[in-house]
């Protein structure tokens, strides 16, 4: 893996000042151009910025959007707060688990995860599909949308 | 002569099909060989009737929505894409609604007279809908950075001092004098001091933040670098949810407008004085709206909470001077300084002057953007603008500020809102989110949500947010699973108690208000006689 990584890692530090501060754009960085963020890069990025692994990793853990392990190509956050809890959103969340797997475990080519708020709240109950966001999604709209991507390998 | 058209691009319009309609009428268009000219404007807000759609009169812009990519064809049918015999030339102002729809069902007149928008008083939120996102003629041409001609040639005190003749407070839901705020800032000496907007709108029921990044992003611009000005920071930084990708995206391309034009830069405007902006992608931490959280963010560390003080206007963002304010409150600056500050302060009550832009949401029939002085009450906004649930059942519940927030009872659904009114009832505005919920609700099911919300976002600081939180839900489990009721709600009650005194910030000390609030006065879902 490291081997595979490790260019654009390289590439994407080289693209930022070596101090904390850039930690969080760096993490984007790495998680958009591999899909998570791989244990063994967290070592090479606490080294370019001076700063313990341990702080790193302590990072990467503290934020949801952050992710450990490889997952599926396509990323669905259905949100499961108020708003769209009062338009049906549990049973879309439970609905869109059923269809693609939970977090840990997705079965295609999508990977599901709880989202908390999308901003979405008059339109609700929301979902976003990687950059895309869907409103007013009922079960039957979330197979529509799906299917576009749940083909794909 | 070519036929406009208007069409939204915002998050919210784009998540119920405005680029199908923009793809089905491009396509029309070619078709019917149309001369049309597609803007993509910002959406005003009127959320529930997006997609919507305006055609351009010479009486001024007809509405017409929810459009979906079906409906262009019978739109086309109706004659109201003709520039010349167009049905739309002879509506007047007058009109009645069943006329109009004459027309075509989805027609709803002109765009100004909806009841929705016409009852508001649009300030900080006056230009969003009127204009494309990322033109700066248009924001030009619509009052903008008339507040930052007018703050240049004023030394900071007397900007402070406008400020606080306002009676701006925080519109991000602590709502902290802004003018005293700014004035820690510029008294505290250091060779660098920061800007930073708290654009982290975690709050399910709230996208006004969202809604100006998209629709009016230069006037968040302008807010910042009065703000920098004024307390002489020449770094502003903004931190903005990943869960909003279309606010950060166009915020990044606003920034960039803006320093190729000079308003951004080593001088701004030519004035001589520096000031720039780094865009920043938050991660997913509901914490991280807290300002302190915010901070260490924005150092590259865990969003842990700090103890104040020391006052981030003081001791902040690298342990420099520091004004962290809310996306709101920035943008109501410029509009303060162009107008005059008792432009403002003679809107609202009591000490919650000028205007909340308050956010109808959840199972509402008419959800959207409503800007109006403080003052209103929660009955005419879930009512009277709101038109109550959209499934059409009772409306059983309604929490204001979110999910740290109140479900506020029936009793004071009358109550003026203000910050005080609310404070005194135990409630908080927060920052204006409203979500509404139908008869269908379990209390007890909320409520368990509020400590599993604060379980899974606590920082970890402090113990009674950290524990309480997942002790919490496992008493509300017991409670709803009818073991051992009143030993298990009393125990409830006390652990709030502890949360609620025991916590360094809201996360932990507010997340009772909504379980209490639930357990108050909706007794018997918590398996209790009514009180």
């Amino acid at each position: 893996m490291m081997k595979n990584a490790a260019d654009p890692l390289h590439k994407i530090l080289s693209a930022y000042d070596p101090r904390q501060e850039n930690l969080l754009p760096i993490l984007h960085a790495v998680q958009d151009a591999l899909g998570y963020i791989p244990p063994d890069s967290v070592q090479v990025i606490a080294h370019a910025l001076s700063i313990s692994h341990a702080e790193v990793h302590g990072v990467v853990t503290f934020y949801h959007h952050f992710r450990t392990h490889p997952t599926a190509r396509h990323h669905l956050q259905v949100c499961r707060a108020e708003a769209c809890r009062s338009m049906g959103a549990e049973n879309l969340y439970e609905h869109a688990v059923r269809l693609c797997g939970n977090q840990a475990n997705p079965t295609g080519s999508v990977t599901v995860q709880a989202t908390y708020c999308l901003g979405l709240c008059a339109t609700s109950p929301a979902v976003l599909l990687d950059d895309t966001p869907y409103g007013r999604v009922t079960p039957d709209a979330l197979d529509t949308i799906l299917d576009q991507v749940r083909g794909e390998k | 002569m070519s036929l406009t058209v208007y069409l939204p691009c915002d998050a919210a319009s784009l998540a119920v099909g405005a680029d199908q309609v923009a793809a089905k009428l491009m396509q029309c268009a070619r078709e019917h060989a149309i001369d049309l000219d597609l803007i993509r404007n910002g959406s005003y807000g009127l959320l529930w009737l997006e997609p919507l759609l305006e055609i351009q009169t010479n009486a001024g812009r007809i509405a017409f929505g929810p459009v979906q990519a079906d409906d262009i064809e019978s739109l086309y049918q109706s004659g109201v894409f003709k520039t010349k015999g167009s049905p739309l030339q002879n509506i007047s102002s007058t009109d009645l609604i069943t006329d109009i729809a004459a027309i075509h069902p989805l027609c709803l007149g002109f765009t100004h007279n909806i009841p929705y928008l016409q009852k508001q008083q649009r300030m900080t939120f006056s230009r969003v809908g009127l204009i494309r996102p990322h033109v700066l003629d248009d924001y030009i041409s619509h009052q903008g950075f008339k507040g930052l001609s007018r703050a240049l040639s004023m030394p900071p005190e007397q900007i402070v001092q406008t400020i606080l003749d306002s009676g701006l407070r925080g519109r991000g839901g602590a709502a902290f004098a802004t003018g005293i705020k700014w004035k820690t800032a510029l008294n505290a000496s250091a060779s660098q001091k920061y800007i930073v907007c708290n654009a982290d709108e975690g709050d399910s029921g709230t996208f006004s933040d969202r809604m100006i990044m998209e629709n009016d992003p230069f006037a968040l611009i302008e807010g910042m670098i009065i703000a920098g000005l004024t307390i002489g920071a020449t770094q502003g930084y903004l931190y903005v949810r990943s869960e909003y990708p279309q606010a950060f995206k166009s915020m990044e391309k606003a920034i960039d407008l803006a320093e190729k034009a000079g308003y951004l830069g080593s001088s701004i405007m030519g004035h001589g004085y520096a000031f720039r902006i780094k865009l920043r992608k938050a991660a997913g931490s509901y914490v991280c709206g807290e300002e302190t959280a915010l901070l260490e963010s924005l150092e590259g560390k865990r969003g842990m909470v700090r103890a104040k003080p020391p006052l981030p206007a003081i001791k902040g963002l690298f342990g420099q001077p520091t004004v962290v304010n809310n996306v709101i409150t920035l943008v109501c600056v410029p509009e303060i300084l162009s107008k005059g500050a008792l432009a403002y302060q003679r809107l609202g009550m009591d000490q919650s002057r000028g205007t909340l832009p308050f956010q109808l949401a959840g199972n509402i029939k008419r959800g959207g953007l409503i800007e109006v002085p403080f003052g209103i009450t929660l009955r005419e906004l879930v009512f009277d603008f709101g038109g109550g649930t959209a499934s059409g059942r009772a409306v059983k519940a309604i929490q204001v500020g979110g999910p740290l927030g109140t479900y506020i009872p029936q009793e004071h659904w009358n109550l003026a809102m203000t910050y005080e009114n609310y404070l005194a009832i135990g409630a908080t505005l927060g920052h204006g989110g409203i979500v509404v919920h139908d008869d269908t609700v379990d209390m007890s099911e909320l409520a368990r949500y509020a400590m599993e919300f604060c379980a899974l976002e606590s920082c970890g600081k402090c113990t009674p947010c950290r524990i309480g939180s997942t002790r919490g839900m496992e008493v509300i489990d017991q409670i709803r699973t009818n073991r051992d009721t009143d030993n298990q709600t009393e125990l409830l009650r006390d652990l709030c108690e502890t949360m609620k005194d025991g916590s360094l910030c809201a996360m932990g000390s507010m997340t009772p208000n909504p379980v209490l609030s639930a357990l108050n006065f909706y007794p018997s879902d918590f398996g209790q006689r009514d009180a």
